[in-house]
């Protein structure tokens, strides 16, 4: 099977914080890690290569330092990396980016398979994988926590609100996975070796087929507006007592009071 | 690159480096300097104080005639025939926005003999009702409804589109608006109207839930985005009132859905259906051990609330995943929230900070979680829970 993994290199917004004086993110110190969805989309590539032989190809789009993600994934385990970037790509909201990723595939030949995170955990948009889908005409689900692969046939298990479905489509198809699919690998010395010797090519839009003008800033239709810091909860009333079970009566009563509950 | 900092005019102050959410901004040589990771949000042209930061419109490859474009579309997310909450709260804002545009409210509604649905559509505002049948469209499919919606935006051409951000909606939503070449705001808390352009203001937030961000689709239509359940307040509805109902046949051809549904296995009911919930006790890692789980779903019990848990408490097979509430579980929005034995992480914090009320019940007091809580307890859940739900029981039982 070939398989191809699209990851993103974002900060660590858990490490992310804001400082209460300026009100602005205080990024000093935040790495850059691989978008933890994307290693569960490595990790469920992996296992179906695994089973079924063939390739997987890791490609991410991004600034020149997004080199090292894809250093890490080959290190995890992926067989090829692909850097696509050119400062034509910049300012791309999600309709470009899927766009651009979706000119790199199509430059990578024949794909069975194209797996995903469910989402970033920068923009949070979740869009990038179903659109990538539109561009290359392909079938797609989401949110994804089961693969089984049967020669053509593919079956999946979907989470939904309540439960999950189960659906059965056929390759090519785009697969977007959640964190429960499975326990990412970490590394190993030996294919951290082999990572620092991979070369990784950097395909930039001369090495595409593309349109101009679907790229970057003018192939994006959504603008930002403004950027802000939402604003802070104030912290309400801590209940003083001596007992638990004075606080808890205390704490119902207001609740009951107001209407609450 | 669309930001552009002016040399002559910076003045060194780096205001912007820690203004930058993607860390893009660099100083060199005492001015600042605009990297490859810059994805044009224009955070930092606000707080330059001598406006030496400057973004450049581009002008869109697409020209669009814009005025073509009328009416304020809700998808209608229907399962079994049951129309979701998430649509009518859609509903509702929609009829605002309308209304600010001056433009009629309609809801497109696609499934199999799915007609009497129209009745609550037109009750929650809809001016009108766009209605796709056919046996094929009875679940939910990606290509099925993306062939059914992009088929009627490109006859009727509506000028904003409001879907749910359920699992269903965000699987939809980004492609039709791909098949369609439009833009599309994901997620959104609060939907506005840009008073300098007239557009659609998509507020969402990012990073994490560290920032917001105001996002406009200036030159594309329609102008879509997808709206988190429980933001805005579902409608009082009136049967009363009726409106058109404008008939399409559907195009679908059963080859062309190329996925097909086998099954839907309902894990839980409604008890973890956090999304649509009015009541929300969730337990964390100072529950102590699972068994003491049992004092959560009492208290939701007793609440006809249900239960939700922290990251750790489902890493750690206490609970299964659809209960997690924060960034990589679920986002609600409750009216009352109960933070039991969580320390309340910004991942946490995320998911749930929309909640109305939140209680934080919690041996450690210099626990986060009491910086975003209405009300706390300091002190063990062990002690405080069992009482709680005597307390309740109490006043439930006059």
């Amino acid at each position: 099977m070939e398989i191809v993994v699209c990851v993103k290199q974002v900060p660590d917004t858990t490490e992310v914080k804001i400082d209460s004086v300026t009100n602005t993110l205080i990024r000093q110190g935040v790495p850059s890690i691989v978008n933890p969805f994307d290693k569960h989309a490595l990790e469920a590539a992996l296992q179906l290569k695994e089973k079924h032989g063939g390739k997987v190809t890791v490609v991410t789009m991004g600034p020149s330092q997004a080199k090292d993600a894809l250093k890490e994934c080959v290190a995890i385990g992926a067989d090829e990396a692909i850097l696509v970037s050119d400062r034509a790509f910049g300012g791309a909201d999600t309709l470009a980016t899927s766009y651009t990723l979706a000119c790199a595939i199509k430059k990578l030949g024949k794909v069975d398979m194209i797996i995903c995170g469910k989402q970033a955990i920068d923009g949070d948009t979740a869009q990038v994988g179903p659109e990538m889908a539109e561009h290359l005409d392909m079938a797609q689900v989401t949110c994804v926590s089961k693969i089984e692969v049967e020669g053509n046939q593919v079956k999946v298990e979907r989470e939904h609100e309540e439960g999950y479905e189960v659906v059965e489509t056929q390759i090519p198809v785009l697969l977007t996975v959640i964190k429960s699919i499975n326990e990412p690998r970490f590394p190993t010395i030996k294919g951290t070796m082999k990572a620092n010797k991979k070369e990784i090519p950097t395909w930039t839009a001369d090495d595409m087929e593309v349109d101009p003008g679907q790229l970057g800033l003018k192939g994006s239709p959504t603008q930002v507006r403004r950027i802000f810091t939402p604003p802070q909860r104030v912290q309400g009333e801590i209940i003083k007592s001596d007992t638990a079970r004075e606080a808890a009566a205390i704490l119902a009563g207001k609740l009951l009071t107001a209407k609450i509950v | 690159m669309a930001v552009i900092v002016n040399k002559e005019e910076c003045i060194g102050c780096s205001a912007c480096i820690s203004a930058c959410p993607f860390g893009a901004m660099v100083m060199e040589a005492d001015k600042a300097c605009i990297t490859d990771a810059c994805t044009v949000c224009g955070a930092c042209v606000d707080t330059c104080p001598v406006n030496a930061i400057t973004k450049e419109s581009e002008q869109a490859a697409v020209k669009i005639d814009k005025a073509e474009y009328k009416d304020v579309w809700v998808f209608i997310e229907q399962i079994d025939g049951q129309v979701k909450n998430v649509s009518h709260e859609l509903l509702g804002e929609g009829r605002k926005l309308a209304d600010a545009m001056g433009e009629q409210l309609a809801g497109v509604i696609i499934g199999d003999e799915v007609e009497a649905l129209s009745k609550e559509v037109f009750a929650s505002g809809a001016d009108k009702v766009y209605l796709v049948e056919a046996s094929e469209l009875k679940n939910y499919s990606t290509d099925g409804y993306t062939t059914v919606f992009a088929g009627l935006i490109n006859t009727y051409k509506p000028s904003v589109i409001l879907i749910g951000a359920t699992n269903d909606g965000r699987d939809l939503g980004p492609r039709v608006a791909c098949r369609v070449g439009t833009g599309l705001t994901a997620d959104c808390t609060n939907l506005g109207i840009d008073e300098q352009t007239g557009l659609v203001a998509w507020t969402r937030p990012a990073f994490g839930g560290n920032i917001m961000a105001t996002i406009l689709c200036p030159e594309h239509r329609p102008q879509m985005g997808t709206v988190r359940p429980k933001v805005f307040k579902r409608p009082e509805q009136d049967f009363s009132k009726s409106g058109e109902i404008i008939r399409v046949a559907s195009k679908v051809k059963g080859q062309g859905i190329r996925t097909r549904l086998l099954e839907l296995v309902k894990v839980c009911t409604t008890s973890c259906n956090l999304e649509e919930a009015e009541i929300i006790v969730s337990g964390g890692r100072g529950m102590g051990k699972p068994e003491n789980f049992r004092l959560i779903e009492e208290l939701a019990d007793v609440l006809g609330g249900v239960v939700g848990a922290s990251r750790a408490v489902v890493d750690a097979g206490w609970k299964p995943h659809y209960h997690q509430v924060g960034q990589t579980g679920k986002t609600v929005g409750p009216k009352v929230y109960f933070a039991c034995g969580i320390s309340g992480a910004i991942q946490h914090v995320a998911g749930m900070s929309s909640s109305d009320i939140i209680i934080a019940i919690n041996k450690d007091a210099d626990a986060p979680i009491f910086k975003v809580a209405d009300y706390g307890i300091i002190g063990d859940v062990a002690e405080v829970l069992p009482a709680l739900i005597e307390e309740f029981k109490k006043a439930k039982a006059c």
